[in-house]
């Protein structure tokens, strides 16, 4: 019976989150299915305060670094990357898709993958528009690498977020173990992509009369980047001072919003994604119970055991498989929840596959691709031929490259 | 004689540089450039399978009235180009169809499009897009260089034909 109500609200929650009613938002289907879960007895209260007692300070993190994010796109930090792209590449598609390699890997790493979505994509499109180029690779690279560039540290994707707090390893170890794996992933991404678009990227752009003139040189936001540079650097030292990192996120976020006052209060409340905040809490807590229900041992007796090759490899494989089938972020909390228990590898192995996974279907899940199917909401406005292609390519290759890296890693760090 | 001429950012100049000097002077002349919808769709939704993300995009122009405005300039600076008054036609939609439909809709008596490419004799030489519209086109296809033509000696066999 509890069994059953938990894997209820957990599909209710996904569902509303794939489906977006009106009249049912995903915060408060799973807000509700916390509740219920409760009420009910399938999770103690006592659990869904452990469960809500470990996710909230990661929710917190979550919030400083989306107002981290939004405060320096107020400060022209977006804008200012598009004209660096736009110098860099002096006139050649190819070089520009170099430079939005730089930027769109550097702004995921580092303020996460949702600034390089909803902040550094528009700007790729326009600076390519503007040289003029094709826009087609470079927006592919922005897609693909929001995904696949959010390796390197535990803030740079939400699932970073949730491991980096379950598996009790420094900010830095962290760092250390993924630069290789991220460093992969690019690579592989950057031979499949410049290989896909080849016709795209010959040539020089001689339409100079687009770009802004030569004289103009771009205004470096100082303050906002120097803000972002000692962020990360307390990040950096936090374990050594004995300060959660999410303090010098909060505390750049703090200096930004002073220096940079947001359009309005709304403007700022919105920056954080409150609602976004309340459905990862309830979804947290419907997952906990689905966990004690049984969940948690199904996983763990399909998830291999120990930091060898082989299990990093068959972890990074299940987790993208089970990313594709109900969504990363529902994937990573079940996941997680069984995997921190041994060694930080496996904790790692599942971030590849979970960061990497949603590259291989354009809507992130099977379950968002079946629905859209349903109810006939294509994207039109997006050739799933071709993001489908591009998946095959990268996904696979990078799963196996990145978890070999890691395995190397953790034998020399 | 009604010509449309389809440009992309890669090779206008090139394009109607080559047009201008092989249609006749007093030749009917529009110039087409299409928009992807697909590239502008996943500038605005680059992953939309992000659970439970619902924020709205920042303020400023929408990737879409970017796009028309640069699509814009372009075929302004196209036009001033060309010369001799030609018309110019922004779309939006898959690009392959677009072009085939413009010149079914003037209806075109020849559609000039350039070839992507490196100067070689190499098979491919015609990018994806432009591949469909040769294959689709009902009227003639005029089909130059995506930049100053390399002419015969600069064109080498590739080794397997030498």
């Amino acid at each position: 019976m509890n069994e059953t109500v938990a894997l209820v609200a957990l599909a209710a929650a996904l569902t509303a989150a794939v489906a977006r009613w009106r009249w049912a938002p995903d915060w408060a289907v799973a807000a509700l299915g916390a509740v219920i879960v409760v009420a009910v007895g399938a999770l103690s209260f006592h659990g869904a305060r452990t469960a809500l007692g470990r996710l909230g300070p990661t929710v917190g993190f979550l919030a400083a670094l989306l107002v981290l994010a939004d405060g320096c796109r107020r400060a022209g930090v977006f804008d200012a990357l598009g004209q660096l792209m736009a110098a860099g590449s002096r006139g050649r598609p190819r070089r520009l898709l170099a430079m939005v390699f730089l930027a769109a890997a550097g702004t995921t790493a580092v303020l996460s993958l949702d600034a390089t979505i909803v902040l550094l994509t528009p700007i790729v499109f326009a600076t390519a528009a503007r040289l003029p180029t094709s826009p087609r690779p470079h927006v592919y690279a922005c897609s693909h690498l929001a995904n696949s560039g959010s390796l390197l540290l535990p803030v740079s994707n939400l699932t970073n977020l949730l491991a980096f707090a379950a598996c009790g390893v420094s900010f830095t170890r962290f760092a250390a173990l993924m630069v290789l794996p991220w460093l992969v992933a690019l690579a592989i991404e950057w031979v499949v992509l410049t290989r896909v678009f080849a016709d795209d990227l010959r040539g020089t752009a001689t339409g100079v009369e687009f770009g802004p003139a030569d004289e103009e040189r771009p205004q470096l936001p100082r303050f906002a980047l120097t803000v972002v540079a000692l962020t990360l650097a307390g990040f950096a030292v936090s374990s050594a001072l004995g300060v959660a990192p999410v303090w010098f996120a909060a505390a750049g976020a703090v200096a930004l919003t002073v220096q940079q006052p947001p359009e309005s209060v709304r403007s700022l409340v919105g920056s954080a994604e409150p609602m976004f905040l309340v459905f990862v809490l309830g979804l947290g807590v419907v997952v906990s119970a689905a966990g004690v229900n049984g969940l948690s041992s199904v996983v763990d007796s399909l998830l291999p055991h120990g930091s060898a090759l082989p299990a990093l490899l068959a972890v990074a494989f299940i987790s993208a498989a089970l990313a594709n089938l109900v969504n990363n972020l529902p994937a990573t909390l079940i996941v997680v929840a069984v995997v921190s228990a041994s060694a930080p590898g496996a904790v790692l192995a599942m971030l590849i596959g979970v960061n990497v996974g949603p590259n291989l279907t354009y809507v992130g899940s099977l379950a968002t691709l079946l629905w859209r199917r349903i109810v006939h909401a294509h994207d039109e406005d997006v050739d799933m031929g071709q993001f489908l292609k591009l998946g095959a390519l990268t996904v696979p290759a990078t799963l196996v490259a990145a978890t070999v890296a890691l395995w190397l890693a953790l034998q020399v760090v | 004689m009604r010509a449309l001429i389809w440009i992309t950012e890669a090779s206008w100049q090139a394009c109607l540089d080559q047009a201008r000097g092989l249609l006749p002077a007093d030749a009917e002349v529009t110039i087409l450039h299409v928009a992807a919808s697909d590239v502008e769709g996943l500038a605005d939704h680059p992953a939309p399978g992000r659970l439970g993300r619902h924020r709205p995009p920042p303020p400023g122009p929408t990737v879409r009235q970017i796009g028309e405005e640069e699509a814009r300039a372009l075929l302004e600076a196209a036009a001033r180009r060309y010369g001799r008054g030609a018309q110019t036609v922004a779309r939006r939609g898959r690009i392959e169809r677009e072009v085939i439909d413009a010149a079914d809709g003037l209806p075109a008596d020849v559609l000039v499009l350039a070839r992507e490419g490196v100067p070689r004799r190499e098979p491919k030489s015609i990018g994806h897009f432009a591949r469909f519209v040769v294959d689709h086109a009902g009227c003639p296809v005029l089909l130059v260089w995506g930049q100053t033509p390399p002419g015969p000696e600069a064109m080498r066999w590739p080794p397997h034909l030498r």
